[in-house]
């Protein structure tokens, strides 16, 4: 991608070298930061992971410490959620927005830059707790209370660190707020003439959408913390029982973020799966109107869902009933979505390149964790389901064979457009199949031993779910070697190493993305194609 | 590890398949792929709900999959080089959004009446208060029948020792992190059957009765879950929660919990151990505390430095290594080794009373720990580890204390 600017025909020169990632304010440059960056977490989260499932390979303690460990599940998930899966979409939004709605750039690039260019730093204040508390003198613990952060572990006992997280989860708020504004602004304004909403391509109706619930949720959980700074360091008792605060009263703040957030990491994948689709099925896509209408309903629906993670903390039945009959109804929207990708592919003519491989990965995984999904929204059975493995299961495959698997049909797509070659078919294929069977090995038997009882965040565990974590730990390593070709097959397209791709990469491809070169050049839709 | 993958495998999937037949009410036969039934009508039910919603998610799945695998080979370019450009149907738009929508409503209705009974804890015989703590479990019994003023209550631990716990790690040492550093080079060491899952005095509770357990928290919050009494409550510091059972008689046996909300360093070594036994056996138990309880706290001083430093050791292993190490090294709790605290005469009096009261992070073993026992740990940790004070604080001393 770094010859991109050699592509530059306008008449300013385009900054080089380090400058040029810095300073910029081009939209697909900002992209691929935002995506480096991702991958870059992607694989940190994901060593983090490899040393959870290292200790869990063999009951008893053998590798870490109970503390250690506990410090392992909090940045695994902070690194995932926050770090890969959000910046992630970022990343994909940056360059395909302004493409499909034929728009010269972002509307706001000056703040492109800086709600990117925020992120790794967030991240390098988290991510020092940790290298603080694996190599510095007396191992200062890093965050340890779970990604989910609840008082009172987090605040009277949560180690000195916990600020580092507090200031990191500021920033990383700060920077998904601009990264939404600039989104809606974006779509609201930059739209090619004749480019209605309605014609608008999903994964920018899907971006529209999540961008909103970005702008409503991100300052909840800015809230949050900020209330646990000041009861941390101020004297105030927002959460502490003792003070006459409310413990719960966090994990309703939080998971008013929280709800909507599992959402903003699946919403982007419901567009890009809604773009692959058609592509290789050769055939339009089946109820675009419901997409969008079922797309808004389950935005609408994430706000009154928040306390089905909670169900354990006692609330009044009128409560429990109303969040029980909420969670169930999201499956309606959900399962249009389904109903919906299946019937574009019926009597399609389909092929099956990578892209599509992925994406039909994901429509199958993904349904499986949403089925899950729906048995954990059964209150009555959700007390026993609750914080065990099954959620554990639940989350990892709406999440990584979810919005994971998305993002890397996403990148095989568009990878042609971004780099000017075809991503290698080998590798990809060693990728996907790679991929496929060890996530399964990794996540399916998490179910069992789930239900079987054993709890989440746990360091060790009861001799009878020793086999099935021994083949858990397997398929952990498994995955996470895997990503290594993801890696070479990326570092191939950056080097230009591969089949030339045209302009309309795949056959099928529809869309103002594929009317322009590949690779895209530095400045695209100067002046605005006309839609019909 | 002896079974292979597909082994496991076929057995996990087959038995989810024949999961409605499978009566595996024992945690001893450890059922390790799927829900207990438990031992209560509440968990029967839940268990019943959970067969119920597992098929219809079943069904629903193998349908979609079957879809889009006929799709795939039946649709693929080479069989179907033209494709058709529906892409609209107003009937099955509604019937997809009906369908699965009506599904629910029957799923509903059973979880709800589920529910409805699961909020009534009245007209229960026995009432236990179970505290959470970091890392144990603290039971107390407040009514029963017709005594409204029971006033038994004690401590319950982890009864696998760390011995059993600490495996040597891997060979070479790959980076011995924290407490792994202990365990280098040691023998690996057999487990018990109930690894992890026994407490040093377990929770008695009467069969044929309703137990009403109300829970809450000194610390931070925990969960307390027995699965065979069928569901988790939060125990939150400044709540009170309620839940309740009744375990059938005919059903007397050890049932077993976890804590199930992180709670720190030690959460996944916080069991709860049940012991439901008949009501006799359960009256003759609880009159025993009573008189425990009531009996003044022996007091007979120790004879010599020795006799302290042993009971001092049982006592420390068991409260207080979590937290200040094995060998007094600190940890979450500040270091005993060679520190000014624990060596220098000034700080005696503050010693026993950090011990007896509590201070900041660190709880109250008053109530917990007999004079006696915290007498011999005050001497343990004084005169261990190279400390070598020479004092010996004797029960009197404590029971003086203000």
């Amino acid at each position: 991608m770094s010859t991109a600017a050699a592509h530059d025909d306008h008449h300013h020169h385009a900054p080089t070298g380090l400058k040029r990632w810095l300073f910029s304010t081009n939209h697909k440059d900002i992209g691929t930061l935002y995506l480096w960056f991702s991958f870059a977490m992607f694989m940190t989260g994901g060593l983090l992971a490899m040393v959870i499932r290292t200790e869990l390979l063999e009951p008893g303690m053998q590798f870490v410490d109970p503390e250690f460990f506990n410090q392992m599940t909090t940045v695994h998930g902070l690194a995932m959620v926050f770090g890969a899966v959000m910046p992630g979409f970022v990343g994909l939004a940056n360059w395909m927005i302004p493409l499909m709605i034929g728009a010269p750039d972002m509307a706001l690039p000056r703040m492109n830059n800086w709600s990117f260019w925020i992120l790794p730093f967030a991240f390098l204040i988290l991510l020092s707790s940790v290298f603080m508390s694996a190599f510095g003198a007396g191992n200062p613990a890093a965050p340890n209370f779970g990604w989910t952060f609840y008082a009172p572990l987090s605040t009277e006992y949560g180690p000195a660190s916990t600020d580092l997280f507090i200031l990191s989860v500021h920033m990383m708020g700060i920077s998904s707020i601009m990264g939404a504004i600039n989104v809606i602004v974006t779509v609201f304004n930059l739209r090619a003439p004749g480019m209605t909403l309605m014609k608008m391509p999903l994964f920018v109706w899907t971006w529209l959408i999540t961008a909103f619930l970005l702008i409503a949720v991100m300052p909840v959980l800015a809230g949050a913390v900020t209330m646990m700074l000041t009861d941390r360091h101020f004297g105030t008792s927002f959460f502490n029982a003792a003070g006459g605060g409310d413990p719960v009263l966090f994990q309703h703040v939080f998971w008013f973020f929280g709800h909507p957030e599992v959402y903003i990491m699946i919403l982007p994948a419901f567009g890009i799966v809604s773009a692959i689709i058609p592509t290789f099925a050769r055939k339009p896509l089946f109820g675009y109107a419901s997409m969008v209408y079922a797309t808004a309903s389950i935005a609408l629906l994430s706000f009154v869902v928040w306390a089905h993670h909670m169900f354990t903390v006692g609330m009044p039945l009128a409560g429990t009933l109303f969040f029980m009959y909420m969670t169930m109804l999201i499956s309606v929207p959900t399962g249009v979505k389904v109903f919906n990708w299946v019937a574009t592919m019926w009597r399609g003519s389909m092929t099956f390149e990578l892209p599509m491989k992925w994406a039909i990965a994901f429509v199958i995984l993904f349904t499986c964790g949403g089925l899950s999904g729906l048995m954990l929204a059964i209150t009555p059975v959700d007390f026993q389901y609750h914080d065990t493995y099954f959620v554990v299961a639940h989350f990892h495959y709406v999440l990584v064979s979810g919005a994971v698997f998305s993002m890397f049909a996403a990148a095989y797509y568009w990878l042609p457009k971004w780099s000017g070659v075809m991503p290698n078919k080998l590798l990809g294929e060693l990728h996907f199949w790679s991929s496929l069977i060890s996530v399964n090995l990794l996540f399916f038997p998490m179910h069992f031993v789930g239900l079987a009882g054993m709890p989440r965040r746990y360091a060790d565990y009861a001799l009878q779910f020793a086999d099935y974590n021994f083949w858990i730990s397997i398929g952990g390593f498994w995955f996470g070697l895997s990503q290594l070709l993801f890696l070479a097959v990326c570092v191939l397209c950056a080097m230009k190493k591969g089949e030339k791709a045209p302009a309309r990469s795949w056959e099928g491809a529809e869309g103002l993305e594929w009317e322009v070169p590949s690779p895209a050049p530095f400045h695209t839709y100067d002046t605005p194609p006309v839609v019909k | 590890m002896q079974s292979t993958l597909f082994h496991r495998a076929a057995v996990g999937l087959t038995s989810l398949m024949i999961s409605g037949m499978a009566v595996a009410s024992d945690w001893t036969e450890r059922s390790d792929h799927n829900l207990r039934p438990g031992v209560t009508g509440v968990s029967q039910e839940v268990y019943d709900l959970h067969t119920t919603i597992l098929w219809i998610v079943t069904i629903i799945g193998l349908l979609v999959f079957g879809l889009i695998l006929i799709s795939m080979i039946r649709h693929r370019r080479s069989k179907n080089p033209n494709p058709s450009t529906f892409h609209e149907n107003v009937f099955l738009e509604v019937l997809w959004t009906v369908v699965p929508f009506v599904i629910l409503i029957a799923m509903a209705v059973p979880a709800t009446r589920v529910l409805i009974e699961l909020d009534d804890s009245s007209k229960a015989e026995l009432t236990v208060k179970v505290t959470g703590h970091r890392w144990k479990w603290e039971y107390e019994y407040l009514t029963y029948e017709d005594d409204n003023n029971v006033g038994v209550s004690f401590m319950s631990n982890l009864a696998t020792p760390m011995e059993q716990i600490n495996n040597p790690v891997l060979a070479g040492g790959l980076f011995p992190y924290g407490t792994a550093q202990d365990a280098v080079g040691s023998e690996f060491p057999e487990k018990d059957k109930n690894y992890n899952l026994e407490a040093d005095k377990p929770l008695y509770l009467p069969s044929g009765q309703k137990v009403r357990f109300l829970i809450t928290s000194a610390d931070v919050i925990h969960s307390f879950w027995i699965p065979d009494l069928g569901g988790k409550k939060d125990a939150i510091p400044g709540f009170v929660n309620e839940t309740w059972a009744i375990v059938p008689e005919g059903k007397e046996g050890t049932y077993y919990g976890q804590c199930a909300e992180l709670c720190g360093k030690n959460h996944a070594f916080m069991p709860i151990e049940a012991k439901v036994v008949s009501q006799d056996e359960f009256e003759t138990w609880l009159a025993e505390r009573k008189e425990e309880a009531a009996a003044a706290p022996d007091l007979t001083p120790f004879a010599d430095l020795d006799e302290a430093m042993e009971l001092g050791e049982q006592t420390y292993a068991g409260a207080c290594a979590v937290c200040h190490g094995n060998n007094g090294q600190g940890g979450v709790g500040l270091p005993f080794a060679g520190s000014d605290f624990a060596t220098n005469e000034e700080h005696l009096e503050e010693h026993i009373d950090v011990l007896i009261n509590g201070r900041a992070a660190m709880p109250a073993f008053g109530a917990q720990l007999s004079p006696r026992e915290i007498a011999a740990v005050v001497t343990y940790e004084r005169n261990a580890w190279g400390n070598d004070t020479g004092d010996l604080i004797q029960p009197q001393d404590v029971q003086d204390h203000e």
